[in-house]
């Protein structure tokens, strides 16, 4: 097996072909462990994971720590509201003290596109990205390719359709990256306030109309709303939005007979996507996602320690 | 003192001048200039051969922190910065702590500046008070007290009327008013220029339209109003045809770029680098070619660096919350040189926008070397090839995307009055 020469994990835009494959690979290798009476393998035994939370997580750092203690790994969590945040110290100084303990990998979620990098250039240990502002959040790309292979067989020459706000969308720039990497065809849509300047340039199909974008789709991918994005005159109301942007059961008929339906999370139901969608075993893989997500971060936290040495 | 500066190639765009001259200063003032001029008894003898002598550089758009904000830089720190960049004037903005929206600061000022005793410092005044963009300030009484121009620099004039009312009262004055040209509904909560590189990166983007937006409505006041607006740091191609147009109708309508707005585009943010971050922001490299379109044909009058030292605190910290600004003194001029070496500049263009403009634009008697002018007066090595090295920056700023990039030509003498405020001769 092949080794990750990495030190961090930042963003899907610096990651090569081979290297998504190969994590992709050793995260199918490690789903089998998740299925066992006793999930516990002591492959990162004495290792110390920290996940230090800057915004409110509940799927991601759950499935960061369960994965670190999967490995047998120490996993700590700190979260904004516990931690020295609120005391005005700086991400520079939290990060230096943290380093200071000696711990092996720093799992690091921040309201601010670029504050993994900052912290990667300042401390020994690994970082991993667990998403930054609307930049990147690369184990979710991950877990979705993982996904869309694992149901597909493939990810080159599949039509992917992602739906929602693009423009503050951390999931849709790290798919956007991964899955054009990978072969896919990639069709993005939302009201033009949620497009990025420029979009197009980054390899993509850009359109406003939903059933544009889904038409003969093998994936569609929906964003979540954030209900605040509407004080900033972005859009008019959940109401239009749910009327225009709403997958159902009506529309879903233009993508192919066996399209996929996914979601980051967390869902607002019978907003970008009705109850009816998420929950129908036959097209959803949401919670397919999220299961295939700490197999996608067990072998990150692996990959990161060194791989199989 | 009396000095005479020997051979060197004297540029002087006031005279229209381009020739080997000798010139003497007597008692801070420029007493002759001439082929060659005997040296009067106990006058210092400067040989300059190789050396290219300009009317002292003015920067009109620097920000020196103090009062308030000593711990980024301070008056004496600033002019020191200035003098070692060839900056033989400076003009700074008023955006301190408290403002300097009265006659104490702007007096304050001047004291600290003749402290130092280096470059002249011009203190701008703030149109309103705090800079909070609802009651002008006594443009009267700055202007008595030493002010020279007026700006809400940082915090633009968002109210319209406020502009109209400000630029005709202090039109009456004679007072230029600078602003600062950002529709801060355009631009908010905008980190780096919106397009390509923002989407990229996920940073929330400025529209080149924020700036324009407010180049437009000022120019339309101007014209209306008839009266005199200067645009400072001009970053897209959308406001420099704008100002092309004003000025073909004959508006006054002045404006200046700097130095980074002609040399570095948004792609250099792809990192986080925080010591590119600026306002305006860095924009794309169409804009950089029509700003240098603009500075050729005159449309941009000035190039001033918006000298903005930042302490490392200010800096080092995640992306969004990092200080805007570029502490550029001790770069302007090897940044601008580069639009010489380039051949987008002349010489004669160049030294145009970096004294004789800033000084008409200000009303500043400065910004030439006709005999009996104040002997403010930058020596250039045009050919010294040194590397940019922010450790060794007179600034308490060391906050410079430009560390470590080679430049051609440097000032090594900087005389202010007269007198050698910066001799770096021997560096």
């Amino acid at each position: 097996m092949m080794k990750l020469a990495k030190k961090d994990i930042l963003g899907i835009q610096e990651m090569t072909v081979d290297e998504i494959n190969l994590i992709l690979e050793t995260a199918e290798s490690f789903l089998e462990i998740s299925t066992r009476e006793i999930k516990k393998v002591p492959t990162l035994r004495g290792k110390s994971i920290i996940n230090l939370f800057y915004e409110a997580s509940t799927r991601t750092r759950t499935s960061f720590e369960i994965a670190g203690k999967r490995l047998s790994a120490d996993t700590i969590n700190i979260s904004a509201s516990t931690s020295s945040v609120v005391k005005g110290e700086t991400l520079i100084d939290t990060a230096r003290n943290l380093e200071a303990m000696n711990p092996d990998i720093i799992v690091l979620r921040h309201s601010a596109a670029g504050a993994p990098h900052l912290l990667a250039s300042l401390v020994r240990q690994s970082i991993i990205n667990a998403g930054d502002g609307a930049h990147e959040h690369p184990s979710q790309a991950l877990l979705d390719m993982m996904t869309i292979r694992e149901k597909k067989g493939r990810l080159a020459g599949l039509k992917v359709a992602i739906i929602g706000d693009i423009l503050h969308s951390r999931v849709a720039r790290s798919n956007i990256y991964g899955l054009s990497k990978m072969g896919a065809r990639i069709v993005v849509a939302g009201p033009a306030t949620m497009m990025p300047r420029n979009i197009e340039q980054m390899g993509v199909k850009a359109c406003t109309k939903l059933e544009e974008a889904i038409t003969d789709a093998d994936v569609v991918m929906m964003l979540r709303i954030q209900l605040e994005r509407q004080k900033q005159n972005i859009f008019p109301s959940l109401r239009e939005y749910a009327q225009h942007y709403c997958l159902n059961r009506k529309n879903i008929k233009l993508a192919k007979p066996d399209a996929i339906v996914m979601h980051p999370g967390p869902i607002n139901r019978g907003v970008e996507i009705s109850p009816d969608i998420a929950d129908d075993p036959a097209c959803s893989v949401i919670l397919d996602q999220v299961n295939n997500g700490v197999a996608v971060r067990m072998a990150l936290l692996y990959l990161l320690s060194g791989g199989n040495e | 003192m009396k000095l005479l500066l020997k051979g060197a190639r004297v540029i002087d765009p006031s005279q229209k001048m381009d020739a080997r001259i000798d010139i003497l200063v007597e008692e801070g003032k420029i007493s002759s200039c001439g082929t060659t001029i005997k040296a009067p008894p106990a006058a210092q003898v400067i040989n300059l051969t190789d050396m290219i002598v300009v009317p002292g550089l003015i920067d009109m758009h620097v920000h020196l922190r103090e009062p308030g904000l000593e711990y980024k830089e301070t008056i004496a720190t600033g002019s020191a910065a200035a003098v070692a960049g060839g900056f033989t004037s400076i003009a700074c903005m008023p955006n301190t702590d408290p403002v300097n929206d009265n006659r104490s600061i702007t007096e304050f000022i001047r004291r600290k500046a003749s402290e130092a005793n280096l470059a002249n410092v011009y203190p701008i005044g703030a149109i309103s008070v705090g800079s909070e963009g609802k009651q002008m300030t006594e443009f009267w009484d700055l202007k008595e007290a030493g002010v020279i121009a007026l700006s809400d620099d940082g915090k633009p004039v968002m109210d319209a009327a406020l502009m109209r009312h400000a630029m005709e009262y202090a039109g009456s004055l004679d007072l230029p008013v600078i602003q600062h040209c950002e529709d801060i509904n355009l631009s908010a909560g905008g980190l780096m220029n919106e397009g390509y590189w923002s989407t990229m990166m996920g940073l929330p983007g400025i529209p080149s339209i924020a700036e324009e937006a407010i180049v437009g409505r000022d120019i339309l006041i101007a014209e209306y109003t008839q009266t005199r607006i200067h645009i400072a740091h001009v970053s897209t191609a959308g406001s420099v045809r704008l100002i092309r147009d004003a000025k073909m109708r004959g508006l006054k309508v002045t404006a200046e770029t700097a130095p980074h707005y002609f040399t570095l585009t948004d792609e250099c943010l792809q990192d986080y680098d925080t010591s590119y971050k600026v306002n305006p922001p860095l924009r794309s490299t169409a804009d950089i070619a029509a700003i240098n379109e603009g500075l050729a044909d005159g449309t941009i009058d000035a190039i001033a660096c918006d000298h903005a030292p930042h302490a490392r605190t200010d800096k080092e910290v995640e992306f969004v919350y990092a200080a805007n600004g570029i502490s550029g003194l001790e770069t302007s001029l090897g940044l601008s040189l580069n639009l010489v070496h380039e051949g987008i500049l002349t010489w004669e263009k160049l030294i145009a926008a970096m004294a004789c403009n800033p000084a008409r634009i200000l009303n500043l008697d400065k910004g030439t070397l006709k005999k009996g002018s104040d002997a403010d007066i930058t020596v250039i090595d045009p050919e010294q090839t040194w590397r940019v090295d922010v450790k060794t920056f007179v600034s308490r700023g060391k906050n410079s995307p430009f560390s470590g990039r080679k430049m051609k030509g440097r000032a090594v003498l900087t005389l202010v009055a007269g007198d050698i405020k910066y001799d770096g001769r021997a560096l």
